[in-house]
C-alpha cells in the first residue's frame, strides 16, 4: 500500500474569499502578524500494490483532470 | 415560432431546477424531454438544458463530478456538432468544468449566497438561446447563487469581448464579483451558452419578476443540429 497526496491550491491571482474570511478571524482570536491565509484542499489516495511510474503518471492525470481545475487551481502530487 | 422542437433537460443527483426548466420549455411552446445523468442517451432531442441546482452536493468543485457523468459525454460530443446547449447556474458550472466554455465560477466575492431579481443586458443575440431578444435589451430574471463569480485569465476575457461572446452582463451592482460583470458567455459558434441567472424562473406572470426569461426557451430560428 502506498499513499499519494495531492495538494490543490487556488492560483495566486484568484481571489480566495474563504481564506480572507479565516484571516479576518485571526485578530479576534488574538493572533497578529499573519499577513495572508489561503485555503486549499488535500486529497489522500490509498493505492494498492506497487507504485510504479505508470501508476503515478495515471494519478497525476487524475489530479489534473478531476481533483483540480487548471483554470483556477494549481496542484502538487507527493508520495507520502 | 417553430413550436415543435424537443428540448432535453438533464437531471443530475442534486439538480433543483430541472422541473422548472421543463416547464419553461413547455410554456415557450416546445416539448420538454427528461434526460437522466446515467443514460448514454440524448433521446434525439433538438437542444439540451443543463439546469440549476447542486449536483453531487457541489462536492469537489461545483459541476466537477457531473461533468464526468455518462450523459455529459453525449452532450459534449453533440455540442461539438452544433447542438444548442444552455447551462443555467450549476449547468453553467458544468459547462465550464467540461471545457465547453472558458473560465470558471468561484465563490461569490462577498462570501454570501445571493438571491434577488437581477437586471441583465443581453449582448450576444446570435445564439439559439438569445435570438428572441434585441441586442442590448435589458431584462430582469432571478439570480440565486453562492458560487457565481465568473473568473478567467485576462487574455481569455479579452478574447471573449473581442469575439462578442459575452452573452449577458449584470446591470447595477455586481451581485457576485464576476470579472467584467459577466453573467453569461458562449462558445465561438454560439450554440453553447452558460448563464448564471435563472430565466426559467421568469416565464409566467405572477411567479417571479415577469416573463423576461421566456425568450431563452423560444429557440427562435434555432439552427437545429443533425439529430443525435
Amino acid at each position: 500500500m502506498a499513499r499519494v497526496v495531492v495538494d490543490v491550491m487556488l492560483k495566486p491571482e484568484i481571489l480566495d474569499p474563504q481564506g480572507k474570511a479565516v484571516h479576518g478571524a485571526l485578530p479576534r482570536l488574538g493572533v497578529e502578524g499573519v499577513t495572508e491565509v489561503r485555503q486549499g484542499k488535500r486529497f489522500e489516495l490509498e493505492v494498492e500494490g506497487e507504485l510504479t511510474e505508470e501508476r503515478l503518471a495515471q494519478l497525476h492525470g487524475i489530479a489534473e483532470r478531476l481533483l483540480s481545475n487548471p483554470v483556477i487551481e494549481d496542484f502538487e502530487v507527493h508520495v507520502a | 415560432m417553430s413550436g415543435d422542437l424537443t428540448v432535453g433537460v438533464v437531471t443530475f443527483p442534486g439538480s433543483l431546477d430541472d422541473v422548472d426548466a421543463r416547464r419553461a420549455v413547455r410554456l415557450a411552446g416546445h416539448q420538454p424531454v427528461a434526460l437522466w445523468h446515467r443514460d448514454h442517451d440524448l433521446r434525439g432531442v433538438d437542444a439540451v438544458v443543463l439546469p440549476g441546482g447542486f449536483s453531487y452536493g457541489d462536492y469537489l468543485r461545483c459541476g466537477a463530478i457531473s461533468r464526468f457523468s455518462p450523459v455529459m459525454e453525449d452532450v459534449i460530443e453533440a455540442a461539438g456538432r452544433g447542438l444548442p446547449v444552455l447551462g443555467i447556474c450549476n449547468g453553467f458550472q458544468v459547462l465550464c468544468e467540461a471545457h465547453l466554455l472558458p473560465g470558471a465560477l468561484v465563490r461569490n466575492q462577498a462570501q454570501r449566497f445571493v438571491c434577488r431579481d437581477q437586471g441583465l443586458r443581453l449582448e450576444r443575440t446570435s445564439t439559439p438561446w438569445t435570438s428572441a431578444f434585441g441586442e442590448g435589451q435589458e431584462i430582469v430574471v432571478p439570480l440565486k447563487n453562492g458560487e457565481g463569480c465568473y473568473v478567467a485569465a485576462e487574455a481569455t476575457l479579452d478574447e471573449l469581448e473581442g469575439e462578442g461572446r459575452v452573452v449577458a452582463r449584470y446591470l447595477g451592482s455586481d451581485p457576485n464579483g464576476s470579472m467584467r460583470r459577466i453573467a453569461g458567455v458562449s462558445n465561438p459558434r454560439g450554440n453553447v451558452v452558460g448563464l448564471m441567472p435563472h430565466p426559467e424562473h421568469a416565464v409566467e406572470e405572477g411567479f417571479g419578476p415577469g416573463t423576461d426569461g421566456l425568450g431563452f426557451f423560444a429557440l427562435v430560428g434555432a439552427l437545429v443540429a443533425d439529430r443525435v
